[in-house]
């Protein structure tokens, strides 16, 4: 009897020491997540590899992307905030110069319709030229820094592993970036292994209420599984001394003056501040707003005016169950998943 | 003998007749074709930072930059056949003391009208990065000419001072650009020029030889037309629905002065 115990003994030592060793990491490309609808990135000119995507990581962190090398995509897309710019209601780039919008998340691009606040990028090939090129961001030009990728022979070995080629074009660098955004999947939250009929994963009561009060007072802009609808929509802010435009920077239609992308719900736990802005520092600032702040500025979503007092009626108790489901969105795994990380 | 003289000369004439009814030209084969985009302002030749130019609204300017692309090249030879330069080698850019010709590879006919873009058509602004090589590559020569922030390319820039630009330094620069929108329609700015050739001068475009259609650019016609622009009132243009004007004015700037053949 003594001698099986010493044998699950050894067996279970052995068991962990195997878990302990390095193991050769198998990579597993971009995997849609079973809750989520059908990507709109087009896979089909961008196949994404591990040799890829592990370039695309280096070079999003690489400060090489700057005129003066002095910061990286990771500078204001923060992992641990979900990617954004943690405690900067607008980010300060390059020599601290301060831009006019809230750094967004890098998560799950690979369902965006389109890019920026404004939506000005429809593809997230084209996407990086913008920070790099922006005299507040990376002030850098473009023909600059694939010089300086060219420049660089741990580069050029990099980029011909990755794509065949040392010739490091236009081509391969933004697609080895979209490889490396595309892989940034969040789908590991308790909403989402809820959904999944996870064993054992179940909403709290609160939850379930919270979850009632989403589905009927918020779901038609921040529409599940991604919490956004990526349509563009003026949810009623007053008018900084900015004067931020919005979409109608974009499409100079009067109809979009004020109007911004839907943002996700995901995480928001850990990428305050909120709006485009970053105007509220909490979501219970972001809650006053909609349910007595809402300004009837041009273009003022209907939706905010079909009470009495434009916005969003929301009691207590509704309000304490919405935060709690909304927390459901956290997913800590995405916040702390190596393979998103510095290497 | 009258007879036989009178005989041969009929022959003569009927031979000389089945040769004017073969073809001068053999569309299989493709002969080069070279456009020049003449820049010019009025009846001077166009100088860049210093010779200066008067507006209509009797503003003086100076150019320091103007650089435009054209593209979708189009060619209708006399018998009305139309051939349409492939896709993927038809997109220059010409920049004043830099590029001003456009080389082309065409089957050989009489030519007598050419019609182009000015600018890059939405369906390459909205195509895969790997096909935006060459002229088109924003990290590349299209760096300058690229709005990064709002997708899509620059068509046209002409940059320069004015005394009555009331922008730092006196600078005006006219930005533009617009494809007509990804999903939104936004707008348009894209200009089909067509032009006759047939007074000036036909292209006769013939293997061992290179035709040469010489236009004329005439930058005071971006300036001045149905509207006539005004540095003191706008002096920098660098989204699309504002540039409108501008585009609307450059569709008359280009002119066919000759041919060389």
């Amino acid at each position: 009897m003594k001698r099986i115990y010493y044998l699950i003994s050894i067996v279970f030592v052995a068991g962990l020491w195997a878990c302990n060793k390095d193991l050769p990491e198998i990579f597993i490309g971009f995997q849609q997540p079973e809750n989520f609808t059908q990507p709109a990135y087009h896979f089909s000119t961008n196949n994404i590899s591990q040799k890829g995507f592990e370039l695309g990581r280096k070079l999003f962190y690489d400060p090489i992307l700057s005129a003066n090398n002095s910061i990286s995509c990771g500078s204001c897309h923060i992992q641990t905030s979900a990617f954004t710019h943690h405690g900067h209601s607008v980010s300060h780039g390059i020599n601290d110069r301060m831009g006019t919008r809230n750094s967004p998340p890098i998560m799950n691009l690979a369902w965006n319709t389109s890019f920026m606040w404004d939506g000005g990028i429809a593809d997230l090939d084209l996407q990086a030229i913008a920070p790099i090129t922006n005299h507040v961001e990376m002030d850098e030009m473009m023909p600059g820094v694939l010089a300086k990728l060219r420049g660089s022979s741990q580069y050029r070995t990099l980029f011909k592993n990755a794509f065949g080629s040392d010739d490091i074009s236009t081509n391969d660098f933004l697609k080895a970036l979209s490889q490396f955004m595309l892989m940034c999947v969040s789908s590991n939250s308790r909403y989402d292994s809820i959904m999944r009929h996870d064993a054992g994963k179940n909403f709290t009561d609160e939850e379930t209420n919270g979850y009632a009060v989403f589905k009927q007072k918020c779901s038609a802009c921040h529409k599940e599984p991604l919490f956004t609808d990526n349509t563009f929509r003026n949810n009623g802010l007053s008018v900084s001394s900015v004067n931020d435009e919005g979409r109608y920077l974009v499409t100079q239609q009067q109809t979009d003056l004020y109007k911004f992308k839907v943002p996700s719900l995901r995480n928001l736990s850990f990428t305050a501040p909120y709006m485009h802005d970053g105007r509220f520092l909490t979501l219970d600032a972001v809650l006053d707003h909609y349910t007595s702040h809402i300004q009837p500025t041009p273009n003022l979503d209907p939706l905010f005016l079909q009470n009495v007092q434009p916005g969003i009626a929301l009691s207590m108790p509704e309000r304490q169950s919405l935060l709690s489901f909304l927390k459901t969105l956290d997913d800590h795994h995405f916040l702390t998943d190596a393979r998103f990380s510095e290497q | 003998m009258k007879n036989i003289f009178l005989l041969s000369f009929t022959a003569v004439l009927f031979t000389a007749c089945k040769k004017d009814d073969q073809p001068l030209y053999n569309a299989t084969i493709k002969a080069p074709l070279s456009i020049e985009f003449d820049n010019i302002a009025g009846s001077a030749n166009l100088q860049l930072n210093t010779a200066t130019y008067t507006n209509v609204a009797g503003e003086i300017f100076n150019v320091t930059l103007l650089k435009y692309y054209v593209s979708n090249f189009k060619l209708t030879d006399v018998n009305g056949n139309i051939y349409t330069v492939p896709q993927d080698s038809s997109y220059f850019l010409v920049q004043e003391g830099v590029t001003d010709n456009v080389q082309l590879s065409v089957p050989e006919a009489e030519y007598k009208t050419l019609s182009f873009v000015v600018g890059v058509d939405s369906l390459r602004n909205t195509m895969d990065i790997s096909r935006r090589t060459g002229t088109l590559d924003p990290a590349g020569p299209a760096a300058d000419m690229y709005w990064g922030w709002n997708s899509g390319y620059i068509f046209f820039k002409l940059e320069g001072t004015s005394p009555a630009s009331t922008s730092a330094d006196h600078v005006f620069q006219y930005h533009v650009g617009g494809f007509g929108g990804y999903t939104t329609p936004t707008p348009n700015n894209l200009k089909t020029i067509t032009l006759d050739l047939s007074a000036r001068g036909t292209a006769k475009v013939k293997a061992g030889k290179e035709t040469n259609i010489h236009l004329m650019v005439d930058i005071l016609k971006a300036l001045n037309g149905n509207t006539n622009m005004s540095f003191a009132t706008t002096s920098m243009i660098h989204s699309a629905a504002p540039a409108i004007p501008v585009a609307n004015n450059y569709m008359d700037m280009f002119r066919h002065d000759h041919t060389e053949n």
